[in-house]
């Protein structure tokens, strides 16, 4: 599996992966995507980035241990249902706001926030089981 | 008020550990106040109940089920609640003196006084699901206060033959209540009373009665369920003195002497209940007298006293509820002291064996006359309480008929050799010659003669007082118990009649059994031996058929054949789809031959050959690729069929199951070979084949359904205006059902973490003997020591 | 369309259900994998079968217009399909170090919890 090709376009292609995943968690709300779509692309890119290089410097890569990015999105969903009853109205209700910044107008929302925590829940506990997984190779 | 005094007790179990541990055995004085408090408010009741009144009170509880958290107090109910109270406060000073220094002593304390709020409870509710609530209560707590000393097998052992055994009590009398709310429609006690005819007269009647004795019977130790309580002589003595003779075993007797006007005046009542009583008074007093251990001799004479009790709330005439009344009340006073008695000679001289300790008259002068005192009320000798409980006994039974001699004759017995053991247990460890006891003897402290003491004394003075006793106590609660007013007027002055008489004759036959006690022993202990086997083994024998049935039962089932308990379960499932389609005649039409694209086609056929390839698979590669295969044809027939979203996760999903399988396959010499036997093979087949056509018949059914599209049209319609979203799944993800969504990436995480749980547990021996060499590590050269530091930076 | 994805789902559960007959962990793995695209495949069948539209409201509409797939089954079956995915993952490494400690593949052999003799429970309080 560790051609030169392979470790060659590997970076490449798990940046772009990275990067598609996001693109398809935003874009999640109105057309085909979202967290956990996103979150499975992510996860994805660092099991080929693992394959090609190792796991440490995925480890290394992402800073934090893959649990932990899990355990953030979880807490960020639970963020997005708590801010409702700042408003007053029953856990996990959808809250938007259209700040406009630089001219441009933004829609940012609970949902949204909600759904970038699933998208962390599934990259994380998928790449926390893939670097395992793969880890094993070397004992 | 009364409300509140229902919980008093609790709260004192909650906070008795840690006054304890401040206090030590001083705790007892503080703790005592609780239920002496109690005993001054239901004081505050009596001059109200002796003229006649009835105290009800409550709350709904469960409205909608017509029940109310409800208490009922007339004479029988207070009476019984200032002899739990009363005797309850004596009790936790003794308990404070007998178990000092024990280093569970709060706990002690706990549970006796949870015990004494659940018989409180149990006297004083109205409602029926209450009664059997702290019915159950008393059951539960009484376990705990046997097995205190839960180190010694023969404590646990008597803790759960109590616990079964009244337990079981506990259900039928539910059973009891429940078919006597559904006869008469009625819930509470107090509204009961006045409507037994629509009980007599039901055709379940018998049933009902059969069942409420099975509760009776069982807590008030009536033969043949007799046996757990000798047993429960294991307790501590405190524990002996106020739950298995003042208190807990009344319940029963309560129980039926409560339900004397609903249930009594009938033929099954009226011969059930003295002959089941009899008999109990004899084998009790008979088995007494074989013993010589202090408490268990005791022991039977309770079982005996509760006997008589028994009988004479069955025999039907008023003189007989006025003897069991008195007798009750004169039982609870003389019996509590006497067991307090039995427990200083143990606690002071080490040893409570009658033929091992004698001569501690000198010793220990107080308890010696507090025994003197109970002993004669025992007895039933003048100027005593006994003696008018006696009295008035043999006025209720003493009449002309077969059925009264026999009756009287039974009771006489009875007595008499309750006499004997009473001044046994009174006088024989403090007479005769002192033994060199095995610890220096000496009379107890204020918290352990106090209790004696005063019970003893009670006997007396209430005697001495009867007039104003009988006015406060003894009439209104033989009034509760008969159903109408009656009066008690028995005197200490003895009235020359056949009463009189019979006690004489009672006192002879006593002083007769007392000299002859040793050879009655030996003659008795030599029957029993000749007889063998008694209800107390017949529950060593039903507890282990339980145990080696449920032992088979266990190693039948759950047999450790994975392959058996998947067969069981998808044969069952085939069934529960197929049968009730079958009963019901639910087949599905024949459907019309489905007209598809043929690139339709082509992905259904792509994903049948993937999986008839898993299941032919050879060797891994294929088994892998195969379920690859099989995963994406699914992902593009969601694609055809309109979920775009569906396909994509699909999609990714497969390709980490390949993955991750691959990861993990390739580091295992595991062969995805079918290794059955080929007879196996189309067994297993059928089965599959079965479950398969049973899910194809079953959506089939389905699908001719007309569906229910409220739901979806709901999230179509609301998809944009509310959530602001086009895409309707990812709305419905996180926005309408977000915390579904919630759930869900919360089993994800938890799954994620078991995984890493798992993978880092050390294995108990080397995986090399295992795993295919590995393959070359990717950075050429790598110390033992970098992959630890990476493992513990992975940590 | 409907009746050919009944029959293949029925070809599904009959697939995974045999390989889970089997006493080999690898092959029951396998029966579980398959196991969850079956009941997908069911729950998406119950909420009916359309061609090609997807649910998703157009640009310039307020609502769907025409006949779109059912929203609701595929809200359902994606969740579905991620945590039968973690349970396949977690199924595999329970196989894997399973068998590392124990040895064997064959769930007959796998006797920790089960002994084979087992003695009967004690007889005392």
């Amino acid at each position: 599996m560790r051609t030169l090709i392979f470790r060659t376009v590997a970076p490449y292609l798990a940046s772009l992966m990275i990067l598609f995943s996001i693109f398809v968690l935003l874009r999640g709300h109105n057309e085909p995507g979202g967290g956990f779509i996103g979150g499975l692309i992510a996860a994805s890119a660092l099991a080929i980035y693992g394959i090609a290089f190792g796991v440490s410097p995925v480890r290394r890569a992402i800073r934090f241990h893959p649990m932990a990015l899990s355990g953030f999105g979880l807490f960020l969903a639970a963020i997005a249902g708590i801010l409702s009853f700042f408003s007053g109205v029953p856990f996990l209700t959808g809250l938007w706001i259209y700040p406009s910044i630089f001219g441009v107008d933004l829609a940012l929302s609970t949902p949204m926030l909600f759904d970038i925590g699933v998208y962390f829940v599934v990259f994380g506990a998928i790449t926390s089981t893939a670097l395992a997984l793969e880890e094993r190779e070397r004992d | 008020m009364t409300f509140y005094a229902l919980f008093v007790p609790f709260i004192a179990a909650l906070f008795a550990p840690a006054l304890t541990r401040v206090f030590k055995h001083n705790a007892a004085w503080i703790l005592a106040l609780a239920p002496a408090g109690l005993f001054v408010h239901y004081l505050g009741y009596v001059e109200g109940v002796s003229q006649g009144e009835r105290f009800t009170g409550g709350y709904p509880w469960i409205p909608s089920f017509n029940v109310n958290f409800s208490w009922l107090v007339d004479g029988l109910s207070l009476t019984f609640a200032l002899l739990i109270t009363g005797i309850g406060t004596l009790i936790v000073l003794y308990s404070g003196g007998y178990l000092k220094g024990h280093r569970h002593q709060g706990r002690f304390f706990s549970f006796i006084l949870m015990f004494m709020g659940s018989m409180q409870g149990l006297v004083l509710s109205d409602s029926f699901l209450m009664l059997f609530v702290f019915w159950e209560l008393t059951s539960i707590t009484s376990f705990l206060l046997i097995g205190f000393n839960h180190a010694a097998e023969r404590s646990r052992r008597a803790a759960l033959q109590a616990l079964v055994v009244t337990g079981l009590g506990g259900l039928s009398l539910l059973a009891g209540l429940l078919l006597i709310r559904n006869i008469t429609g009625l819930s509470e006690l107090s509204l009961l009373l006045s409507s037994g005819d629509l009980l007599r007269d039901s055709p379940f009647f018998i049933a009902a009665f059969v069942l409420v004795l099975g509760g009776a019977f069982t807590k008030s130790a009536q033969f043949p369920f007799h046996f757990w309580l000798p047993n429960a002589m294991e307790a501590p003595t405190p524990v002996s003195a106020y739950l298995h003779s003042a208190t807990m075993v009344k319940a029963g007797v309560y129980l039926l002497m409560r339900l004397n006007p609903v249930m009594g005046d009938t033929v099954a009542w009226e011969t059930v209940l003295p002959v089941f009583g009899g008999a109990t008074l004899i084998a009790g007093t008979l088995l007494a007298m074989r013993q010589t251990d202090l408490k268990l001799m005791l022991a039977y004479t309770t079982m005996a006293s509760l006997g008589l009790l028994v009988m004479l709330t069955g025999f039907g005439t008023e003189k007989a509820i006025e003897g069991a009344v008195l007798y009750l009340i004169s039982h609870s006073m003389f019996k509590g002291g006497l067991f307090m008695v039995a427990g200083n000679v143990d606690h002071e001289s080490g040893t409570r064996d009658i033929s091992k300790v004698s001569g501690l008259r000198r010793a220990m002068p107080i308890t010696f006359a507090a025994a003197l005192l109970a002993a004669f009320s025992m007895g039933g000798l003048p100027p005593f309480f006994g003696f008018l409980a006696k009295e008035e006994i043999y006025a209720g039974l003493a009449f002309g008929d077969t059925w009264s001699v026999v009756f009287t004759i039974v009771a006489i017995v009875g007595n008499g050799l309750m006499f004997a053991i009473g001044f046994a247990v009174a006088l024989k460890p403090f007479l005769g010659r002192k033994v060199v006891a095995p610890k220096d003897v000496h009379e107890g402290p204020v918290l352990l003669v106090a209790g004696p003491a005063v019970l003893a004394l009670g006997g007396l003075v209430s005697a001495l007082f009867s007039g104003a006793f009988h006015d406060w106590f003894s009439s209104p609660m033989a009034s509760a118990v008969t159903g109408h007013a009656a009066e008690v007027t028995i005197t200490v002055v003895p009235h020359v009649g056949l009463p009189l008489y019979l006690s004489l004759a009672t006192i002879a036959l006593g002083i007769a059994s007392y000299v002859a006690i040793a050879p009655v022993r030996t003659a008795m202990a030599s029957l029993l031996t000749g007889f063998g086997w008694g209800p107390d083994r017949g529950f060593d024998q039903v507890i282990a058929g339980i145990v080696r049935l449920s032992g088979a039962v266990t190693r039948f089932i759950q047999n450790g054949r994975l392959e058996a308990y998947i067969t069981v379960t998808f044969v069952l499932m085939v069934l529960a789809i197929l049968v009730p389609m079958g009963i019901a005649g639910e087949w599905p039409s024949m459907p019309a031959f489905p007209h598809l694209f043929f690139y339709e086609w082509a992905v259904i056929l792509i994903a049948a050959i993937g999986l008839f390839a898993v299941i032919m698979a050879k060797d891994r590669l294929t088994a892998i690729v195969s379920l690859g295969v099989q995963g994406f044809a699914v992902a593009v027939l969601f694609m055809l069929m309109g979920a775009p979203d569906l396909s994509f996760t699909q999609f990714m999903v497969e390709t980490l199951s390949v993955v991750i399988l691959a990861l993990a396959m390739t580091r295992l010499r595991l062969s995805p070979q079918d290794h059955r036997a080929p007879v196996q093979r189309v067994f297993d087949g059928a089965i599959a084949l079965a479950a398969g056509g049973a899910f194809t018949l079953l959506l089939l059914r389905v699908l001719e359904v007309d569906l229910d599209m409220s739901l979806t049209e709901f999230f179509n319609t609301y998809s944009l205006q509310v959530a602001h979203g086009r895409n309707i799944v990812n709305v419905i993800l996180v926005d309408f059902r977000g915390i579904d969504t919630f759930g869900e990436i919360a089993v994800v995480m938890v799954s994620g973490l078991a995984i890493l749980a798992l993978i880092r547990v050390l294995p108990k021996r080397s995986r090399s003997a295992l795993t295919e060499p590995p393959a070359p590590p990717p950075e050429a050269a790598r110390t033992a020591e970098a992959i630890h530091a990476e493992v513990r930076e992975a940590n | 369309m409907e009746t050919a994805i009944t029959i293949l789902t029925g070809l599904f559960f009959a697939t995974s259900i045999y390989l889970m007959l089997s006493r080999h962990i690898i092959r029951i793995l396998l029966g579980v994998a398959i196991l969850g695209n079956a009941v997908n495949l069911t729950i998406f069948t119950n909420g009916r079968i359309t061609r090609e539209a997807p649910p998703i409201i157009p640009d310039h509409a307020a609502v769907p217009e025409g006949v779109i797939a059912n929203p609701l089954p595929q809200a359902l079956v994606l969740t579905a399909i991620v945590i039968s995915f973690s349970f396949f993952a977690f199924l595999l490494v329970l196989v894997f170090r399973s068998y590392q400690e124990i040895g064997t593949d064959d769930t007959d052999e796998m006797r920790e919890a089960e002994p084979r003799d087992e003695p009967a429970p004690p007889l005392g309080y």
